[in-house]
């Protein structure tokens, strides 16, 4: 596992996401409503649509490109579609956040 | 075989109506001659009031056009009256002097205006409700004039009232009774329909007696038997018809009240007929169209020696012609001591049915507020039906067996012989079966086929609830009124917009919270709708939810499948500059766009720019957002016009700029696609956009509710102006028109069709005070709107939250 600070709090609204590019990988932090946060890969399972642009509703996002409705939780899309996104775990440290990847994945 | 000569009297709605049936079951028997006085084809002189009420265009209302006339061989004479009849040689004579033979005659001439016997009723300016002469004549009047006074409450009386003041006039109903329309109505059906017709603007002077007509040369006042006066530049009078005939009289045709006929409608003369409103049948003469065709039918079998029942005489019902005013009576509705009667009354929603049972029959009934059970009703009253358990409950709404929801299942329960159209007597049977042989899927085409709804158009929406019946689910999810926003709620657009309103929701958490909401946050359905419902309402509060925004009006640029972006700025009208031009394509290069491409809109598009690049060309382009993103205005098309193109005739390019710098921005329920053409030629395609403006000479005409996309539709005609400040002025209203009223998604072609032209013409069009009032309201809302481009470009926080991306090392 390693560790990446990816930035301070202030910079994503609420009900938003970030797209946060490390090296080739293209992972996207979403700030919930509940002011949680959650980070999972920024690419739909259906044709790679960027979710950071999709609507956020409670845990869950909308896809900007065909409405696929992925769970921000374990990345699983929601019936009647099927597929699955990488997801993060994710952690504020010193009022940074910071994702844990996975080494290999880099 | 040499063919019988047939000649009609009177080129009006029950006469060529005999020779429809005629020509429908033996094309060729007969050489047919007909004579009519007035100088038209026939026309549904229902409608008239319509016309005058501005729900009908004069040219809509023909029945039978030239055309038809012709192309069936029949040999029209308008304009000319018959002034004898020789029954001995079978010739008749002309006010033209021309003559013609008959080996079959049939009168149809209708009825005359009963004009009150008073001084000074021959004064310019005194006239009655019978024909597209008088029609005309009140139009014409009320541009010139203010006061109008109908004579004559009743059903005739009360429409030409309306119409009068749907003409701006100021108009005074004068009747004798204490109550209007009291052979139709009961009293208090009468005080309902009173109340509301003065809620209208309409003024009563009930128990007076009109005395005289005061004036010189016009009328200027009425004068009435109490010594009073009440001030008239027009008087129309509608104290009743009588039957006409004068000619049949004068030729020796036996004539009671109207022209005596059997029940094979034969006179008293050998192959001599009559029809219609002058004909009298067991001693009753009808002044309504239904008993007409059922007349009609049966001689034109007879003629024709087609089996056929003899003609029994008909129950007919009433409908009042006015929008916003249901009314409906069938039958003996007056209370007697032997009679008895279910009453519903709801003073609330102003809702009020009786119905009138005589020795356990149904013999009468009256509907206010709610006719949506009349051919029911009506049905029960001709047959004399028993009163039931049953029909009790359905009445009354008591018990089980009154359906809820929208109605659609009131023409479920109707058994196939039960009348839907009582006008051409239509059932729902033969409805049923066109739907289902032919494929129909409007209400136009059923009325092209089967003839329903083609008189009074009162039934339209019971036949609207049939084909909806039939058709089924699939269409149904189509049309259905009542379609909840989306799954996290059970309410409507209408109940959530209410709700917005009256509980002054300003924020899309808040209605999801109050509403009771299933889904907390809402979904990519509910939020963007949500959001465009409360900016609608609270124009000046709202404070728009980015994160409610679908990303492409959120990002103020197009999303495409690679994640990129396309940017489309503004070019008022299709023009350009070479400057602009130049700008472009420097842009263009510096960014590498993947792309430049000329959209369908008139302007250019810039593809595949990513996201972080977009501040930077809006800046660099210097030009506003062409929001061909948005559910908002977006283009106006033009076409070259007047300035250079050899037909134009009005400055199409000057108008379409007006028209989108005007309301550029303007966030619309579904997206708004305009265009200006400079003559019927369209080359902007104003024929198929949501709004399509086309110059005529000395003047444009307005479309709307076309459509190029999905659904392809072809724009309605809303009305015809003469100045530019006239277009923009119903443009503004309409476009606001459609912010208030349109489901958030709807296109205006699907919105013209669920509200109705009529309704939509009426708000913007004819209503001058409401028209200002869009007109405020929209201007309104364009207040709170500037550029979204030049927003983010000088907004730093913007620019970084939004469109910036985080680049760490790994
Ligand atoms: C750029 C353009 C095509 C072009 O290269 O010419 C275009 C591109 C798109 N159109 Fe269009 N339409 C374009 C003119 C039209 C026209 C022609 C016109 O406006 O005269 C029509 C038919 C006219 C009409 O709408 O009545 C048209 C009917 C549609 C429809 C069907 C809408 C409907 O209600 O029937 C959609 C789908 C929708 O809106 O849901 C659509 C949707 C789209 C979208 C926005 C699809 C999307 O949501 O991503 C396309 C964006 C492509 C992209 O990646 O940028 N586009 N589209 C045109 C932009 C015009 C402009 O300058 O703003
Ligand atoms: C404003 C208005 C609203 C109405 N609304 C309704 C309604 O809602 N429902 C309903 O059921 N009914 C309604 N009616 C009544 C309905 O229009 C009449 O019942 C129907 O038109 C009668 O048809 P007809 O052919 O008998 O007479 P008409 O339609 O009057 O036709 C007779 C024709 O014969 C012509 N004619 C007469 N004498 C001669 C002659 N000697 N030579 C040549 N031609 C001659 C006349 O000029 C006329 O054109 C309404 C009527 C009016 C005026
Ligand atoms: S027609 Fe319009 S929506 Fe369809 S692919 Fe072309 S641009 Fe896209
Ligand atoms: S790419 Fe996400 S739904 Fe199609």
């Amino acid at each position: 596992m390693k560790q990446v600070i990816v930035g301070n709090l202030g910079e994503i609204p609420p009900a938003s996401g970030k797209v946060v590019h490390i090296g080739d990988q293209e992972i996207v932090i979403f700030r919930l409503s509940t002011g949680e946060y959650r980070a999972v890969e920024n690419r739909c399972p259906h044709k790679g649509g960027p979710l950071a642009e999709g609507i956020i509703s409670g845990k869950f996002v909308y896809c900007p490109l065909h409405d696929w409705k992925v769970s921000l939780e374990d990345g699983k899309v929601q019936a009647p579609d099927h597929g699955c996104v990488q997801t993060y775990p994710i952690r504020l440290r010193d009022g940074m956040l910071c994702i844990e990847m996975v080494e290999q994945l880099q | 075989m040499k063919k019988k000569k047939l000649l009609l009297i009177g080129n009006g709605m029950a006469g060529v109506n005999v020779i429809e049936h005629i020509l429908k079951l033996a094309d060729d028997r007969f050489e047919i001659t007909i004579f009519g006085k007035e100088p038209h084809p026939n026309y549904n002189r229902i409608l008239l009031s319509s016309v005058l009420a501005g729900e009908a265009q004069m040219q809509e209302i023909v029945l039978n056009d030239w055309e038809w006339y012709g192309e069936r061989g029949i040999r029209l004479h308008t304009g000319i009256e018959v002034t004898q009849i020789d029954t001995d040689a079978k010739k008749v004579y002309t006010d033209a002097g021309m003559e013609a033979d008959y080996d079959e005659l049939i009168i149809a001439t209708g009825s005359l205006p009963f004009m009150l016997p008073v001084p000074g009723a021959d004064k310019e300016g005194v006239i009655a409700f019978r024909d597209i002469k008088d029609t005309e004549t009140m139009i014409e009047t009320a541009k010139h004039y203010r006061n109008a006074v109908v004579i004559g409450g009743g059903l005739l009386g009360l429409e030409a009232a309306r119409g009068l003041l749907h003409l701006n006039m100021n108009v005074s109903v004068v009747h004798l009774m204490d109550t209007l329309m009291e052979r139709q109505l009961d009293p208090t059906a009468a005080k309902m329909l009173q109340a509301e017709l003065e809620q209208q603007g309409m003024k009563f002077l009930l128990e007076k007696q009109t005395a005289e007509l005061l004036g010189e040369e016009r009328v200027t006042a009425v004068q009435f038997k109490d010594g009073t006066t009440a001030p008239a530049d027009l008087v129309v009078m509608a104290v009743g018809i009588r039957p006409n005939v004068g000619l049949a009289k004068a030729s020796g045709i036996e004539v009671n009240r109207g022209i005596v006929v059997n029940d094979w409608m034969e006179t008293s003369v050998p192959h001599v007929y009559a029809v219609g409103e002058c004909a009298e049948h067991q001693g009753i003469v009808y002044g309504l169209v239904a008993p007409l065709w059922e007349q009609g039918a049966v001689l034109a079998k007879h003629l024709c020696g087609v089996e056929t029942a003899p003609y029994k005489g008909s129950v007919v019902s009433t409908k009042l012609k006015i929008s916003g005013v249901d009314v409906f009576s069938a039958g003996d509705f007056t209370d007697r001591p032997d009679r008895r009667a279910i009453r519903v009354h709801d003073e609330w929603t102003g809702i009020y049915k009786k119905l009138v049972i005589q020795d356990g029959k149904i013999v009468g009934s009256v509907l206010f507020g709610d006719t949506s059970d009349s051919s029911r009703v009506f049905k029960w009253v001709r047959e004399q039906a028993e009163l039931t358990p049953e029909i009790h409950g359905l009445f009354t709404g008591v018990g089980a067996q009154k359906e809820t929801g929208n109605g659609g299942s009131v023409v479920a329960s109707m058994a196939d012989d039960e009348l839907i159209c009582g006008c051409n007597g239509v059932t729902k049977g033969a409805i049923v079966t066109a739907i289902k042989d032919k494929n129909l899927s409007t209400v136009d085409e059923i009325k092209g086929c089967t003839g329903a709804s083609r008189s009074c158009g009162g039934c339209k929406p019971l036949v609207a609830q049939l084909l909806q019946h039939v058709k089924g689910e699939e269409y149904a999810a189509d049309q259905a009124p009542e379609e909840a926003v989306c799954s996290c709620t059970t309410l409507t657009r209408d109940q959530v917009v209410q709700a917005i309103r009256e509980q002054h929701l300003t924020h899309t958490r808040e209605v999801m919270h109050v509403l009771g909401w299933k889904n907390e946050e809402g979904c990519s359905k509910c939020r963007p709708a949500l959001n465009y419902y409360i900016g609608m309402v609270w124009p000046e509060e709202h404070e728009d939810e980015r994160t409610s925004r679908f990303v492409n009006e959120r990002m103020h640029a197009n999303i495409q499948n690679d994640g990129t972006y396309s940017v489309v700025p503004r070019m008022y009208g299709g023009v350009s500059t070479p400057e602009e031009l130049r700008r472009i394509a420097d842009v263009a290069e510096k960014y590498k766009v993947r792309m430049v491409k000329l959209t369908g809109g008139q302007r250019i598009d810039l593809l595949g720019v990513k996201k972080e690049d977009l501040p930077a060309i809006w800046s660099e382009l210097g030009m506003p957002s062409g929001y061909a993103y948005g559910k908002a205005v977006r283009t106006v098309k033009t076409c070259v016009g007047e300035s250079f193109c050899r037909f134009g005739t009005q400055n199409s390019i000057q108008m379409g700029i007006d028209i989108e710098k005007r309301f550029e921005r303007l966030q619309t329920p579904a997206k708004v696609k305009m265009a200006v053409s400079a003559c019927p030629r369209n080359c902007a395609e104003s024929g198929i956009k949501d709004l399509g403006v086309v110059g005529v000479d000395g003047g444009w005409e307005l479309y709307v509710g076309g459509n190029g996309g999905v659904k392809l539709r072809a724009g309605d005609l809303l009305c015809k102006v003469k100045t530019s400040e006239e277009v923009l002025e119903i443009t503004g209203a309409y476009l606001q028109y459609y912010r208030e009223t349109g489901r958030y998604g709807e296109r205006t072609s699907e919105w013209v069709e669920r509200l109705g032209l009529t309704a939509i013409r009426q708000a913007v069009v004819e209503d001058r005070e409401y028209r200002r009032e869009l007109l405020a309201r929209v201007d309104v809302a364009l207040a709170q709107l500037s550029d979204p481009w030049q927003e983010v470009t000088q907004n730093e926080r913007l620019r970084k939250t939004m469109y910036e991306e985080i680049h760490v090392s790994p």
